[in-house]
């Protein structure tokens, strides 16, 4: 029997409102509660706690006086931040690296998956994607070994075919002009076997009749190609891009950080937001321009996500995150 | 493909063929080259700098490090213990909470899913997770900071929830008529009907595990604890030792001397990386299905 504001045990009189009510769903529900509770605690440990330390942005953090007891500065960090003239450099890198990165990564892997789509032989289509997937099992570290393999200035196989030439060798690794290139090469390199799959899973919709009516009416490969073929891909091309450039003011860490191997030289075309925020918290110990770049980064990250996803929510329900 | 007729197409075969073929050599070649640069003599390399087909087979390196592998296996037993133990903990606790959010009578369904997604849109940024984790829960140079943060993957919970989704209504049904409870039902019904996704899940933490070093990069300074990856990058970290003394030859305005890197023991740091990758390269490439798999269902709509 249930008192006023009291749990329903016995089920004659469910409660319907109030305290009462909400303890009945509780109680209703709890196997449900306790079989997300552990993941619904990790989640909270680790994103939610250190979303209420963002407060550390607006302090002097003082490492023996934790959070709660460091001074209140205000928006001292932010501007200090702001006055240092490479942030702006950051960010712009930052920015200019991922757009590249996306255009360079949709062209080149819409034109792999097209041409994927014409093997018809099963066989040897499972060797080539299966190449193409092994950077995708490799770590960065890794991959920057390989680059070293090549770049290494005294015998790596790059400065060792330029001797060959007639050339002169490149000290790769302190000349930063050379990793506007290098860079993208490596994202496209890493990133390939994955996204083209991704394009060619997408192709594998496409209804056949279409290629039979367009080939009775005369169409040749080309034709079929522009008409068909990659009309059919625009929808997921859209959506892709537009929820990359959700991610526009995230670098890889992996990428910036690793294949460079950390050369101080190099900072100049290859610190980016993820690795200046690094080196400013682990490197220098300079949690005040850290945490108040880390704050702004989290909160254009946000705006950015959350509008890019509306607008594919707009075009395409299924294929926004939410 | 099915649908494509058999006429000559805009690119002929040979075409097709050998751009395939240059391609897969760009993936396997890398690869190829630390293999090979691994079993040249160090002498060589000075000499003649790294080939694809060394002069002579040298396994020295091979030889050098296994001779005191202590640290190597120390690094494989981290690894192995945090990717595997990061794998079974997340499909245990991630296939629940994906059951739990797929069940549509569970009232607080809307609300923890809000609550798992949020951390997608937004998240506190690095400085605050590291003053949490090592000075708020001292997990610095802990075993349990290389496992924890890889749980913590709201995507594959989607990822497990859309598919306990299209699981038939009825065996649900059914069980609760005859009184299962929610736990017997996820335990003795649903997790044996999910094989595919808990491989494919499983698959993709093990593999998060085994390449990571962020984390230890972030909170491990104790030798005992570097996990396989984290070791290869100090290896290779050396070398920016030497570039960053070179940088002060630069700055004094001496010319760059490029012979620092005829370093006695290259051979060496290749060999640590195929003896770190080699078993997982050989491994991972037979589950390919599962990730592709899986890949390709999570990126559209999770």
């Amino acid at each position: 029997m249930a008192g006023p504001g009291g749990i329903a045990v016995v089920n004659k009189t469910k409660p319907t409102k109030g305290f009462g009510k909400f303890l009945y769903d509780l109680n209703k529900n709890k196997a449900y509660l306790l079989l997300t509770l552990p993941m619904i605690l990790l989640v909270f440990i680790f994103n939610y706690l250190p979303m209420a330390g963002i407060i550390v942005a607006f302090k002097n953090f003082r490492y023996d006086q934790g959070i709660f007891r460091s001074e209140w500065v205000g928006f001292r960090n932010f501007e200090f931040f702001f006055r240092n003239p490479d942030a702006k450099a950051i960010i712009l890198k930052t920015l200019g690296y991922n757009s590249a990165f996306i255009i360079i990564n949709l062209v080149v892997s819409v034109g792999v998956a097209l041409l994927l789509y014409q093997v018809h032989n099963r066989r040897v289509l499972k060797i080539y994607q299966t190449t193409m997937f092994i950077p995708y099992f490799l770590s960065w570290v890794v991959v920057a070994y390989m680059a070293y393999a090549f770049l290494n200035p005294a015998s790596g196989v790059l400065n060792r075919l330029r001797v060959l030439m007639g050339l002169e060798k490149i000290s790769w690794y302190t000349k930063p002009n050379h990793w506007i290139f290098i860079l993208p090469i490596a994202n496209t390199w890493k990133s390939l076997g994955f996204n083209a799959l991704i394009y060619y899973a997408n192709l594998m919709g496409i209804d056949p009749e279409y290629f039979e009516a367009a080939t009775l009416e005369g169409a040749n490969k080309l034709q079929v190609t522009r008409h068909i073929t990659i009309p059919f891909l625009y929808p997921l091309i859209t959506i892709l891009t537009i929820l990359a450039i959700g991610g526009i003011f995230s670098a890889d860490f992996g990428l910036f950080f690793q294949l460079p191997m950390d050369s101080k030289l190099l900072y100049k075309t290859t610190d980016v937001v993820e690795t200046y925020l690094y080196r400013a918290l682990a490197v220098s110990g300079n949690i005040d321009t850290a945490s108040a770049a880390g704050l702004i980064k989290s909160i254009v990250g946000f705006i950015c996500v959350v509008s890019t996803n509306l607008i594919v929510r707009k075009m395409n329900p299924e294929n926004a995150l939410f | 493909m099915a649908g494509i007729n058999k006429r000559k197409g805009i690119i002929p075969k040979i075409a097709l063929h050998s751009f395939f073929i240059l391609l897969s050599l760009c993936f396997i070649i890398p690869l190829w080259a630390i293999v090979s640069i691994s079993v040249t003599g160090d002498i060589e390399i000075v000499n003649y700098g790294y080939r694809l087909i060394p002069k002579t087979i040298d396994f020295s390196a091979y030889r050098f490090i296994l001779k005191d592998p202590s640290t190597i296996l120390s690094a494989y037993k981290v690894t192995i213990i945090t990717s595997f133990a990061s794998a079974i903990l997340f499909l245990i606790i991630g296939s629940m909470s994906g059951y739990a959010l797929s069940r549509d009578n569970f009232k607080y369904r809307r609300g923890v899913t809000f609550f798992f997604f949020f951390t997608m849109l937004f998240n506190g940024g690095l400085v605050p997770t590291y003053i949490l984790i090592s000075k708020y829960l001292n997990l610095k140079n802990t075993c349990w900071v290389l496992i924890l943060p890889l749980l913590v993957n709201v995507w594959n919970v989607f990822l497990m929830r859309t598919f306990f989704q299209q699981l038939p209504k009825e065996i649900f049904d059914s069980a609760t008529i005859d009184g299962a409870g929610e736990f017997r039902i996820y335990s003795f019904i649903v997790l044996p009907l999910s094989k595919p996704v808990l491989a494919t899940v499983g698959l993709l933490q093990l593999l998060g595990g085994w390449n990571s070093w962020y984390l230890a990069l972030l909170y491990i300074t104790d030798k005992e604890l570097y996990p396989l990856q984290y070791l290869l990058q100090i290896m290779l970290l050396n070398i920016s030792m030497i570039l960053n003394i070179m940088q002060k030859n630069i700055a004094a305005g001496s010319n760059v001397d490029i012979s620092y890197f005829d370093l006695p023991n290259e051979s060496m740091r290749m060999a640590m990386c195929i003896l770190a990758v080699g078993p997982m390269l050989l491994i991972f490439p037979f589950f390919q299905k599962y990730f592709s798999k899986g890949l390709t269902v999570g990126s559209v709509k999770g």
